[in-house]
């Protein structure tokens, strides 16, 4: 008998099986460390300290996780629609770009919390922008997505960097980047929100970014599972082919499905560039829009896995990086080492443990 | 395991204590990664001189993101490490805000700008060097027509391609430079296979001395030109023995010396902010010769880059900087 469509309780599907992932992921990281010669519990201690043990430490975890909450939602809304959007990377350094045409041109009028609708605005226009032609490419011409969307990020680089150099580079400066924002067009941070818990944020950049975070979850699951449009995506997501034959329209579903995704991603430019260094910088993204699929995988495309997920992956992020700098052995391609081992564990073989759970659980039913 | 743990505790605050001498250095590089046989290994060559000559140890980090350089520089400061290196213009705004925060730490950035008290900003011409390999090249050159090979297209990779130019185009005048990018992304620095697709394309059009600014790109770069009994040209380090025979030399830039200057300053409590320019008059740029290239390199070729050091040094010669005007005459 299959044990794949054996019902499980939730708190096993989303509590048990999701824990003991990452349990082995972190036990093979500790072999890992072990052959290498520097104690595992140590560095585990350091990993955990470095991530949670200080305010300003919080507070860079934090940071990362509002960058993987906006990208892992922007690749879970596409992926409900059945669309594999790899291209959130270029999606938010485009929409980068959006958030800092606005800043530039309304930080010396107006307060900072005016510009920020417009930077929400123009961030998620220039993301959704970048996402149009892949989805039209998909939705009309049947070109897949996946491949489209990762040459977008190649081009959005490219486009990227020329700008950078060329347009809006300040005259004289050796960086690629873009004048300093005034205080009418940063994002101030929540130090007030960690002082409730009385901790004090230091010199980390955790912001307002990270309450657009949350409104967009929301937002997000109140699209998915409340209306017509999420119902229609989700059937597309399920079987196209139904989809068309209940009425559907493919196209239509497709290109909005993309916009959404594309509008997603292009917002967490808001988090790096306005909240936190002030400035449009080139390859301000780093990597945030792949780990966004990773967090998206495992946090089951819920908005409320994803914030787990993107948690999980800012205290790898923000731990792993103070273990390598107290730890000199443990270098930076070691940290990358650790963070596969939890993507492969916690995403793709997230249905290892399963059969076995299914016939503990049974027997113990039926006991 | 609690004892073990406690003892590794204990041991990590006795090296600490033992460290706290009144030079603590500190060293954090470029995105590249440290082992990249070029710019951050040199970085790493000044540091380990340093430890060598005076037994102090020194501790580094490599980021691989702009807010985890940040977080290095600044973590570097609060442990009382002085001074603080920094190499690679991508920490120069990092570095304005951590080094406002600890006025009595020493910093040094290597290839940017920052105008603080407390710290020292070390520029190179790299168009001086690219300049005299440049002359070489042009010589060196049968079929009249040189290569360049660039990592990232920033404004300071676009430094070295001018002054290489010229420094062909004085050498021969009818040359043709063919120029190439890796990319556009921090990828480019690292990625030696692409350099060596646009190293064979480059042959393919008839070039035969091939200059790579490009990272650990230019592994790859310097590796197909080897393979194509072709010449290359190294940078930052010098590559000459990596292909010996195939490599006709390198652009040193002397970062090596930058962080040794630095850390040995602050010993002899001679460190001094500022921006310090160094290029061929200062011996911060320059060629490789060793007996890798020897062979190489004929008498002729000699004269001619070691007058067009000289007319540098005096002043006859004024090669163009790309970043002062953002555009390069040739």
């Amino acid at each position: 008998m299959s044990t794949a469509s054996v019902p499980l309780p939730n708190w096993i599907t989303y509590g048990l099986i999701p824990l003991l992932n990452l349990i082995v992921a972190f036990f093979i990281s500790g072999l890992v460390v072990w052959w290498i010669g520097e104690n595992p519990f140590t560095a585990l201690r350091l990993l955990i300290e470095g991530a949670l043990g200080r305010g300003d430490a919080i507070g860079f975890t934090l940071f990362y996780t509002t960058s993987f909450i906006f990208t892992g939602l922007s690749v879970a809304v596409a992926f409900h629609a059945g669309l594999f959007n790899i291209g959130s990377e270029g999606q938010a350094y485009i929409g980068g770009l959006g958030a800092a045409l606005v800043a530039l041109a309304l930080d010396q009028y107006v307060p900072w919390y005016v510009t920020m609708p417009f930077a929400i605005m123009g961030a998620a226009l220039f993301g959704a922008g970048w996402a149009f032609i892949p989805a039209w490419l998909q939705a009309k011409r049947g070109s897949h997505i996946v491949i489209t969307t990762i040459m977008f990020n190649f081009i959005g680089a490219a486009l990227m960097v020329y700008l950078l150099v060329n347009v809006l580079i300040v005259p004289g400066k050796m960086a690629p980047e873009t004048r300093t924002f005034l205080p009418g067009g940063q994002l101030p941070k929540l130090d007030w929100l960690m002082a409730l818990f009385g901790a004090k944020l230091g010199p980390a950049p955790f912001n307002v970014s990270f309450i657009i975070a949350l409104v967009m979850c929301y937002l997000v699951w109140l699209l998915i599972w409340r209306t017509k449009l999420g119902y229609e995506m989700r059937t597309l997501g399920i079987s196209p082919s139904a989809a068309v034959y209940a009425g559907i329209p493919y196209s239509r579903t497709v290109i909005i499905a993309m916009l959404i995704s594309g509008g997603l991603a292009g917002m967490m430019a808001l988090n790096p560039v306005m909240g936190a260094s002030a400035r449009l910088q080139v390859e301000f993204v780093g990597g945030a829009g792949f780990v966004g699929i990773a967090v998206s995988l495992m946090g089951r495309s819920h908005p409320v896995g994803i914030i787990f997920a993107a948690l999980l992956f800012g205290i790898l992020y923000q731990g792993g990086a103070d273990l390598s700098f107290e730890m000199p052995n443990i270098t930076r391609e070691m940290i990358v080492v650790i963070q596969g081992l939890v993507i492969l564990f916690a995403g793709a073989l997230e249905y290892m443990f399963r059969p076995a759970l299914v016939h503990v659980y049974q027997r113990f039913k039926r006991a | 395991m609690k004892k073990t743990l406690l003892s590794i505790l204990a041991l990590a605050a006795l090296s600490t204590t033992a460290l706290a001498a009144d030079v603590k250095p500190a060293l954090v590089y470029g995105t590249g990664g440290k082992f990249d046989k070029s710019f951050n290994e040199a970085a790493y060559q000044g540091a380990e001189k340093f430890k060598k000559e005076t037994g102090t140890d020194y501790r580094d980090f490599e980021p691989t993101s702009d807010t985890q350089g940040e977080q290095a520089i600044r973590n570097f400061a609060s442990k009382g490490f002085n001074p603080v290196v920094a190499v690679s213009f991508a920490w120069t705004s990092a570095m304005e805000k951590v080094a406002a925060e600890f006025p009595n730490t020493k910093f040094v950035i290597v290839d940017s700008v920052v105008k603080l008290p407390n710290v020292r900003s070390v520029v190179f011409k790299e168009e001086e060097g690219s300049y005299l390999v440049g002359v070489m090249a042009g010589l060196a050159s049968k079929s009249g027509k040189v290569g360049f090979i660039g990592g990232m297209d920033i404004p300071l990779i676009r430094k070295f391609a001018c002054g290489y130019a010229q420094g062909a185009k004085a050498a021969n005048a009818k040359i043709q430079v063919l120029q190439n990018m890796t990319g556009t992304t921090g990828a480019a620095w690292n990625d030696p296979v692409r350099g060596g697709e646009l190293t064979k394309n480059q042959i393919d059009q008839g070039a035969d001395v091939i200059y790579a600014a490009a990272g650990a790109t230019g592994l790859g770069v310097l590796q197909t030109a080897a393979d194509n009994k072709k010449l290359s040209i190294g940078v930052d380090s010098n590559q000459n023995h990596l292909h010996p025979g195939s490599v006709l030399t390198s652009m040193v830039k002397r970062v090596d010396l930058a962080v040794y200057n630095a850390y040995k300053d602050t010993a002899s409590d001679k460190f001094t902010g500022g921006i310090q320019a160094n290029g061929v008059k200062e011996e911060g740029v320059g060629y490789a010769m060793d007996d890798n290239n020897a062979k190489l390199v004929t008498p002729e070729m000699k004269a001619a880059v070691e007058k067009a050091k000289a007319d540098i040094i005096a002043g006859t010669i004024k090669v163009h900087d790309y970043m002062s005007s953002n555009s390069c005459p040739m």
